[in-house]
Order: structure tokens, then C-alpha cells, then sequence
């Protein structure tokens, strides 16, 4: 579904992802660690096309497509999403006619009909219940007062909403409480199925035992380090990463 | 009469006085000598007069143009039809270069509701005693020079305890096929509690010519009357406007002014002022204001509180794109006796561009002490990260923009009451926002 090869990309001058391969296939849910500054933000916001990154070399390929001559709107539409780290709050703009313009622009590309009001408002109400996303929000200005865990939840809600074939969770679980991450992993768990993907970048351990990875990546300094199996997330759980850092840093210097 | 160069020097010098004008409104002759003289006392402003600091006028009238005074034209269907707000019910008064068009207009019928011309109701008491009469008024050239000269205009006049089912729509329609400049003159009275809407928008259906258009429209408010008041600007680029309103608001009054200026016009001032002179009144001033291109859009608003207990509310918002100048001096007066005032101001602005500008200020005179006024002013830069937010999610940068940009001017749009209204400026913040794309 997803093939990332030898990706560079800087941002103001700043060399910042330093040859990213990585292989997402159908049905896969791969969780991506590492310690702050390593780039997982910015994998991903190169990904969903967020234009102050350059890329410099290597190519991604999305669904047989380039996925990096595409414009942020047609990467959503062709069936990418983005959980973002911090979500944006845009006044004036209400959260419902937001997702309603955004799924009536997707249909639109794939040239179905724009929704029924009222198959509209029937998808919201099943799609809410699944991440418990409280309904009082829904007309209210997008992630405007909203607390933390609020906006990560209506990240989840406008995920469960489009129904993306490949969904990037950046972050998501981090200010989150406990009862929260459990009902946001069990809507990602409910999304899941054999023709979807998942990349979840996360700094815990703690929301990998809620969504079971098939693949655990460590990003460091730009490139993938290394890449296990969900008991790499739980080595790191214990031991931390320093010892990595310093096993890449022994690499270099030979 | 025809400047041959410059109008500048031409008004300033060398225009006859309102003697040689001959016709139905003899009655406000007298009236109309005043303000002549009024005029050349005060003279044309230039970018030293404080007031036009930031709208150097003198440029705008270095052309030459025809003080058109007698002028007809004809308009056809579809250029009405242009003119129009899709979907809005409403009674129509349509002028052509500032005169009233009965065949192309659909008056109400209601008894107690005059609209004619003004000239056709120059004899009457209440025009005599309210014609160019708003102290505001008095200190503004532009507004003399329209009073000594002005061509035509509306006389509305609402009864007491009047009111229209609907709506009246005043469309202006400018057909000059040389530089001329026009001056409508309307004045709107309601008696005591009567109620009315009005919509005024203005066409220019020749983009050849130089419209310059320079209007006063008075109100007078009696005690417990409301007005609903929409300016819509929006005429073709090859035009300059100066438009002066100035209301007078009784006892328990309320005037909600709704100023929209649109993509179009190459120079627009606005000077709109509302003298308080009874207690217990609301007034809310909203103005939105869309430049485009080297547009200079320049509002300036006066509340004049003289007296206690009077509410006032102003806001006005502005998103500008290229090249586009902004002006908004907000004045805010409270006299030594008026007490328990209560007088809000903000202005808050979007740039598009690097090169848009903005000079924003208020003037706040505040002589009494147990007041509540604020006042606030904002200019930002279109959020970047709420663009790519939009559109991560499969929503056009084109449509985003358009999101954003309705959002931002919501807390205007949000105040008009006529959802044909609304449409229509919906449609017209999409039209701009699609323009600054395509450019
Ligand atoms: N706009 C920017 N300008 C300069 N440096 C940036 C910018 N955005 C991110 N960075 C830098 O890129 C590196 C990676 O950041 P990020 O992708 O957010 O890491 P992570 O998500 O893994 O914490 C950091 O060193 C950060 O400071
Ligand atoms: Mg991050």
C-alpha cells in the first residue's frame, strides 16, 4: 500500500528525515517510536504533504501512485490520514459542516454524490458512539476550546468519519488518561480490517498493549534504526533509548 | 458643467453655486445656498487635513468629470437583473444615477410609507426640518458640496407605528459613458415606533468610464423606531465612492448599520455617524470590507453619545489581498452628561498578502465618568497551519480559503437577518476568495 524509499526531506534549510525505507501492506498496523526531535512528526507531515518540508531525494509511492506530486487534498482524497500531533482550533468554522465538506469533497473526486443530510447525520451518530466523541462538540467551532484529550478525540472521530485506507496516528495517545486511550484504541481497533493500514506513532508502550502492532520501528535522527516485532516496544519500555542511540552512534564512527 | 482638467481644481474653483439650479425642489433652494457656502469655507481636504490623512483624495479627483446633474439613462432587464440579490423578496426602488425609476421599481403601497423622489417632496415640513440638519454634517465638504448639488434621491418616511412586510431594496445604477460624478441624496425619517428595512446596493454597468460617486444619506430615528440598514458596495472597479450617512437616534431608538464593501470599487470612504440625542438607544455598527488588487477601502465611523444611558456596538472587520489599503479610524465620543454609556469598538483585520496594508485607529473622547468602553484592533496573517488542517482532511485549497475567510467575517454575517441577504454575501466571500486564487 505504502512503499518509502531512501526519503530526505529539510525543512528551513535543516536536513531532518535522512533516508526513510519503510513498507506498509494491507492489514498492517505498524507503530513507529523514538525519542523526541528523531522526525516522527515530520514522516508524517511529509507524507500528508505539509508545505514548508522539502524533500530532497528518495520517493514515495501510495496505491501504485506518487504520492509526493500530490497536493495535500488529493492525498487525503486518494485515502490518507492524518491524526495530527496538535490539532489545529479554527473559529467560525463548525465541526459538523467542516466534516460535511470534507467527505462531500471526497465522494466529489471519487465522483459519488454529495451525502443526504440525513445519511449525513446517521454516519455522524454511529461514528461518534464508536469513539464516545461527545455530541455537544459536534456544533461547535472545530477543536475551539477544546480540552487535550477532546481534540485528540475528534481526530479519531474525523478518521472513524472519512474512512481512509491508510490512517497515521501521531501521538495520539499522549494526553490521554487511561480511560480515554482505552475507548480511542478500541475505535481504532474497530477500524481496523484486512484492506486498511495503520502507522501509529506513539512515545509509550503503554497504548501498544491496547493496539497490537505488527511492526515496531525506531526512528532516530531521521532514519529508521531499527525495526522488531511488539516485543521491540516493550524492550524499549524497560531499557529506555539510550542503548540504542549509542549502538547507532558505534555504527557511525566505524 | 464640465471640469476640463482637473475636477480638483475645478470644484475648488471655479463650480457655480446651486442658483442655477431650477426645478421641483425650489423649496430647498435656501437650504441648498448654505451648504454652497458652507463648502467653500471649508474647501477640499488634502492629506494634511487630519481627517484624510490615510485617503489622499486629491488623486482620486485629478480627472476630469461631468457634475452630472440632469443625466438619464436607460437600463435594461438583464443589467437590473445583475443588479440584483438572487432569492430576496423585496421591494425595489431603483435609481438610475441617483434619480428614482418608477417604471423599473415596485414601491410598497402601503399608506402610511412614503418613498419618492427627493426633490418631489422638497416642500414637505418634515424634509424642511431635517434637510442637511445632522451636526455631524456641518464640518464635511464632501457632504456640503452634495447638499449645494446633489441631483436626486430618495424621501423615505415611515409613519408612526409603520412597518413593511418585507424589505425595501434601493439599487443604484450608474450608466455613464464619460467621467462623471454623481450625488445621491437620500433621507430616511421614521416616526415614532415604526420599523423598516433597507438594503441599498449600488451597479456600474460601464467599466469605460469613471463613475465617481459622492452620496449623503440622513436618518432621522424618532423616539422607539428600529432601522435595519445594509450598504452593500459593490459596483465595477472604474468607480470611487464617498458615501456619508449620519443618523440621529431619539429615545429607545435602535439602528443596526451593516456596511459591506465588496471586491469593486477603486477608492471608497466611508464617513457614517450616528448622534445619540435621546436616551436608551442601541446602535450597532457592523462593516466588512473585501479588497482586492489596489482597492483603498477607508471607513470612518462616529458615535457621538450625548446623552445617558445609550448603548453602542461597532464592529468591523477587513480581509485584505494584494496590493489592497485599508483605513478605519473609529470614533468614539462620550459627552460630560452622558452617563452610563456603554460603547464597545473592535476592528479586526486579515492580511492575505505582504504587500496589503492597514492603518487602524481609534479616537476615543470620553468625558464622563460611569462609562463602560472598550475598544480593541487585531491584524493577522492567514493561518497557514489551519489551511493545511482543512485541507489534510480532502477539503480544496480553494474551498479551505473560503472556509476560513467565511469564518472570519461569521460574527458580521451572522448579524444580518435576511438569509437571502446572507446567501448572497456567502456567495460573494466565495467569488473573492476563487478571485485571490485564480490570480
Ligand atoms: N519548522 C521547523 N524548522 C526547523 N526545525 C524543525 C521544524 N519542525 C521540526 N523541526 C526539527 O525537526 C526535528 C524533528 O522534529 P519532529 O519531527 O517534530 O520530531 P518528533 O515528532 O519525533 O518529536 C527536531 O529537531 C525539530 O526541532
Ligand atoms: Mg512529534
Amino acid at each position: 500500500m505504502l512503499t518509502i524509499k531512501n526519503l530526505h526531506a529539510e525543512v528551513d534549510g535543516k536536513q531532518i528525515l535522512k533516508g526513510i525505507n519503510l513498507e506498509i501492506r494491507k492489514g498492517e498496523m505498524h507503530a513507529i517510536m523514538g525519542p523526541n526531535g528523531s522526525g516522527k512528526s515530520s514522516l508524517s507531515s511529509v507524507l500528508a504533504g505539509r508545505e514548508n518540508y522539502t524533500v530532497t531525494q528518495g520517493e514515495v509511492i501510495f496505491e501504485g501512485k506518487n504520492l509526493l506530486d500530490m497536493s495535500p487534498e488529493d492525498r487525503a482524497r486518494e485515502g490518507l490520514f492524518m491524526a495530527f500531533q496538535y490539532p489545529v482550533e479554527i473559529p467560525g468554522v463548525s465541526n459538523l459542516h467542516f466534516l460535511k465538506t470534507a467527505l462531500n469533497e471526497i465522494r466529489a473526486y471519487h465522483s459519488l454524490p454529495a451525502l443526504e443530510s440525513k445519511e449525513f447525520l446517521k454516519l455522524t451518530k454511529e461514528k461518534q458512539q464508536l469513539v464516545d466523541f461527545n455530541a455537544n462538540l459536534m456544533n461547535r467551532s472545530l477543536n475551539e476550546g477544546f480540552s487535550g484529550g477532546e481534540k485528540k478525540r475528534n481526530e479519531v472521530f474525523q478518521l472513524a468519519m472519512l474512512d481512509p485506507k491508510l490512517a497515521i496516528l501521531d501521538e495520539t495517545d499522549s494526553g490521554l488518561d487511561i480511560d480515554a486511550l482505552r475507548i480511542v484504541a478500541a475505535g481504532v481497533n474497530k477500524l481496523r480490517s484486512a484492506d486498511k493500514a495503520f502507522m501509529v506513532i506513539t512515545h509509550y508502550q503503554r497504548l501498544l498493549e491496547y493496539i497490537v502492532p505488527d511492526f515496531v520501528h525506531v526512528l532516530y535522527n531521521g532514519q529508521i534504526v531499527k525495526t522488531g516485532t511488539k516485543e521491540l516496544a516493550l524492550e524499549l519500555e524497560e531499557k529506555g533509548y539510550d542503548w540504542l542511540k549509542e549502538e547507532v552512534h558505534q555504527k557511525e564512527s566505524v | 458643467m464640465t471640469s476640463d482638467k482637473s475636477f480638483y481644481e475645478f470644484i475648488s474653483n471655479g463650480v457655480p453655486g446651486p442658483e442655477q439650479k431650477v426645478g421641483a425642489d425650489n423649496a430647498i433652494l435656501p437650504a441648498r445656498k448654505l451648504a454652497f457656502s458652507r463648502f467653500k469655507e471649508l474647501g477640499l481636504p488634502t492629506i494634511k487635513t487630519e481627517e484624510w490623512r490615510y485617503t489622499n483624495i486629491q488623486r482620486y479627483l485629478k480627472d476630469a468629470f461631468t457634475l452630472a446633474q440632469e443625466e438619464q439613462g436607460t437600463v435594461t432587464a438583464d443589467q437590473l437583473k445583475a443588479a440584483s440579490i438572487p432569492q430576496l423578496d423585496s421591494y425595489r426602488a431603483v435609481l438610475v444615477n441617483g434619480r428614482l425609476q418608477a417604471d423599473l421599481s415596485v414601491l410598497p403601497s402601503e399608506g402610511k410609507i412614503t418613498v419618492s423622489k427627493l426633490s418631489d417632496a422638497a416642500g414637505n415640513p418634515q424634509l424642511q426640518a431635517w434637510f442637511d440638519k445632522h451636526p455631524h454634517l456641518q464640518s464635511q465638504p464632501f457632504a456640503a458640496l452634495n447638499a449645494a448639488l446633489f441631483a436626486d434621491g430618495l424621501f423615505i418616511e415611515a409613519g408612526t407605528n409603520a412597518t413593511l412586510d418585507k424589505p425595501l431594496h434601493i439599487i443604484h445604477v450608474y450608466t455613464a459613458s464619460t467621467n462623471a460624478f454623481i450625488q445621491p441624496r437620500h433621507l430616511v425619517i421614521l416616526h415614532k415606533s415604526a420599523t423598516l428595512e433597507v438594503i441599498e446596493s449600488a451597479v456600474g454597468i460601464n467599466d469605460n468610464a469613471i463613475t465617481f460617486v459622492n452620496a449623503v444619506t440622513e436618518v432621522v430615528l424618532e423616539e422607539n423606531a428600529e432601522l435595519w440598514h445594509y450598504n452593500i458596495q459593490n459596483t465595477v472597479k472604474n468607480s470611487r465612492h464617498i458615501h456619508n450617512t449620519s443618523a440621529t437616534q431619539k429615545a429607545d431608538s435602535r439602528y443596526h448599520h451593516f456596511n459591506f464593501t465588496l471586491p469593486s470599487a477603486e477608492l471608497t470612504r466611508n464617513n457614517l455617524s450616528v448622534a445619540l440625542t435621546g436616551s436608551n438607544t442601541e446602535t450597532n455598527l457592523h462593516g466588512l470590507y473585501l479588497a482586492t488588487g489596489t482597492q483603498h477601502v477607508d471607513n470612518h465611523t462616529f458615535v457621538d453619545h450625548l446623552v445617558p444611558n445609550c448603548n453602542s456596538n461597532e464592529l468591523y472587520k477587513g480581509v485584505l489581498l494584494d496590493d489592497a489599503n485599508g483605513v478605519f479610524t473609529g470614533r468614539i465620543h462620550v459627552n460630560v452628561d452622558a452617563q452610563k454609556t456603554n460603547a464597545f469598538q473592535q476592528n479586526n483585520n486579515l492580511l492575505m498578502s505582504e504587500k496589503a496594508n492597514i492603518n487602524s485607529q481609534p479616537q476615543l473622547e470620553i468625558f464622563a465618568d460611569d462609562v463602560k468602553c472598550s475598544h480593541g484592533f487585531t491584524v493577522g496573517r492567514f493561518s497557514e497551519e489551519a489551511l493545511f488542517y482543512l485541507r489534510s482532511r480532502g477539503i480544496g485549497a480553494e474551498a479551505a480559503k473560503s472556509l476560513l475567510v467565511n469564518a472570519f467575517a461569521f460574527d458580521i454575517t451572522d448579524q444580518v437577518h435576511i438569509p437571502a441577504l446572507q446567501d448572497f454575501l456567502a456567495e460573494k466571500i466565495r467569488q473573492y476568495v476563487a478571485g485571490a486564487i485564480n490570480n
